[in-house]
């Protein structure tokens, strides 16, 4: 392999591997907060005003800071976590408190769309309110879920280039770099077209699968 | 409190009434938080063991307010409701949970489950109650045979017919084996051939399950075709009650008499005010309403006017063709000569049902 092929290579599995874990534990994290935010409301499965307003706050306060701010804010906190505040690892972290409450707001919607009469039904059969949030509720908002997991996914990408700022490696960094840096338009092109590729390939699997399972 | 425990010789064979009341009603109110007014006031009921029992009303009146609180779906506000021996508003979450098992609910909208099979969708409820997979296999492929819909069984629930999800929402409320089914309007989303599919079988379920039966529907003929008991509930309140054929022949009060009557208010004003219960005044003339309902009658204006004599007046006519098949209604004012009796008879193979409204004076 050449050097340059090589570059890319490596740069775009850090890349996969950025988004990858930082939307993972989005998804594992997001959804429950979502969850909660969805149930907790005043009248709802598990009435809880002050943790709906608490955890609605704090999803408001991650979501109304730039990116790069927080990349640069999270400094202490990312050194305490991973160690160090440079490469994949230490770009990792914020993209995961960026992406968190992004996706739990997306799902949080998904899951406000399902029927209340669906519940109600729920309710009506017997169903202790757990069964509801896992047989009526997931099952129901799934397909918008996973239309929002791949809205995250396409969004960190986004973000991850970003994090090539602090040296994090990544197809974001190669391009800054080598692209605009050094004037190598051929290293520019190069990294559009993959990461234009790669974002179209993620969207039409999501659009896909979320088709697959709608239906309603 | 007025029991409404008259025993209805004409849908007896049907109704297992033991004389047992199954659903008791006290003083039940309910007002939602901010409100002015009761939503339900002071509602006295009493349901027997096996009957069906509707209680109609117009949107608004309270009647979904009040079969939601018959399994708390709504939390009453004052008085009590006993079922089978249980104060259901006693009962804490936990039971309450428990207790809903036993009691089974349709809806206007179905509700079904659209991530979920037909049979997933049935399944469901047992599987949260912990059934074990063999006893739960067992009991949906019975349900979907009474509800004749074993062939649709692994369908999705949007690739189904209106008729076909309440089908559904049958099986699924029956799962538990429960005594008494609540029905919220639910053959209100449905045409009226289906309609008269899902009464025939909510009839056929009360007499081979024996299953007390609660509904609510603005419909005047739901109650008509299947109730054996009626309320009639208007602003909150309980404003009439009694076996149905006592309350649709002689109707005491005049939001009843709207409700059974929904052209009412399409009597022109000169025969609405002239319109009397027994024949005042010799030239009196007999006003009818022949109703198609798509079972087989034609709307036959000639034959109609080879078998009644004398001046027919058209008052209202509303025919739809429904499925090749005439539905609505026509409103006549027959010739001073004919007596309510002999009219009934004349003209039976006219329309679907005839319904002799009174006798207009001065027209």
């Amino acid at each position: 392999m050449s050097p340059a092929i090589e570059r890319l290579w490596v740069a775009f599995l850090d890349t996969l591997l950025m988004v990858g874990v930082s939307s993972a534990l989005a998804l594992a994290l997001g959804l429950p907060m979502a969850v909660i935010l969805v149930v907790s409301g005043r009248g709802d499965l598990f009435p809880s005003p002050l943790l709906n307003r608490v955890l609605g706050w704090v999803v408001n306060l991650f979501r109304s800071i730039p990116f790069l701010i927080l990349m640069v804010a999270l400094i202490p906190f990312t050194r305490w976590i991973v160690g160090t505040t440079y490469g994949v690892w230490a770009a990792i972290v914020p993209l995961t408190l960026a992406a968190t409450p992004f996706f739990a707001r997306i799902a949080e919607v998904s899951l406000r769309e399902v029927d209340k009469g669906l519940t109600e039904a729920a309710q009506a059969m017997g169903f202790h309110r757990w069964h509801i949030i896992w047989h009526v509720l997931l099952p129901e908002a799934r397909p918008g879920i996973v239309s929002g997991f791949t809205i995250t996914l396409v969004t960190m990408i986004n973000a991850s280039a970003m994090a090539g700022a602090i040296g994090a490696g990544g197809l974001g960094d190669l391009a800054y770099r080598y692209g605009y840096q050094r004037f190598d338009m051929q290293v520019m092109v190069t990294v559009i077209v993959v990461l234009v590729a790669l974002v179209t390939l993620l969207q039409l699997c999501g659009d896909r699968l979320s088709r697959r399972l709608n239906h309603r | 409190m007025v029991s409404l425990v008259i025993p209805d010789a004409r849908t007896l064979p049907y109704a297992t009434a033991s004389g047992a009341s199954h659903v008791t009603i006290e003083a039940l109110s309910k007002r939602y938080p901010g409100q002015q007014l009761d939503a339900l006031h002071n509602i006295n009921l009493d349901i027997q063991r096996g009957e069906i029992f509707g209680i109609i009303g117009r949107s608004g009146a309270g009647k979904s307010t009040l079969i939601r609180c018959l399994n708390r779906l709504e939390d009453p506000t004052a008085g009590r409701i006993v079922i089978d021996g249980t104060d259901i508003s006693a009962l804490n979450a936990r039971q309450l949970v428990e207790w809903r098992r036993s009691t089974g609910m349709i809806f206007q909208h179905f509700n079904l489950l659209s991530a979920k099979t037909v049979r997933q969708n049935i399944e469901l409820p047992l599987k949260v109650a912990g059934v074990p997979a063999a006893v739960r296999a067992r009991k949906v492929d019975e349900l979907l045979a009474l509800v004749g819909l074993e062939a649709r069984q692994h369908a999705w629930p949007a690739q189904l017919s209106g008729g076909q999800k309440q089908r559904v929402g049958i099986a699924r409320a029956l799962v538990h084996d429960p005594e008494l089914l609540l029905c919220d309007e639910a053959t209100s989303a449905l045409d009226p051939e289906t309609t008269r599919a899902i009464l025939a079988l909510l009839k056929k379920i009360n007499q081979q399950r024996h299953i007390t039966i609660v509904l609510i529907t603005h419909e005047m003929d739901v109650v008509h075709d299947l109730c054996h008991n009626v309320a009639v509930i208007d602003q909150g309140e309980i404003i009439e009650r009694g076996p149905v054929w006592q309350v649709y022949s002689d109707p005491q009060q005049e939001t009843t008499r709207q409700l059974l009557n929904p052209n009412h208010q399409a009597l022109p004003e000169s025969v609405a005010t002239r319109l009397h219960a027994r024949r005042l005044h010799p030239r009196a003339r007999l006003l009818v309403r022949l109703r198609y309902t798509g079972q087989g009658a034609q709307p036959d204006i000639g034959a109609l006017s080879a078998q009644i004599s004398g001046e027919i007046t058209l008052i209202y006519s509303a025919v739809e063709w429904v499925d090749h098949k005439p539905t609505g209604q026509l409103l006549l004012l027959l010739d001073s000569q004919h007596e309510a009796q002999s009219v009934t008879t004349q003209l039976a193979h006219i329309a679907d049902r005839l319904e002799v409204l009174g006798y207009v004076t001065g027209y």
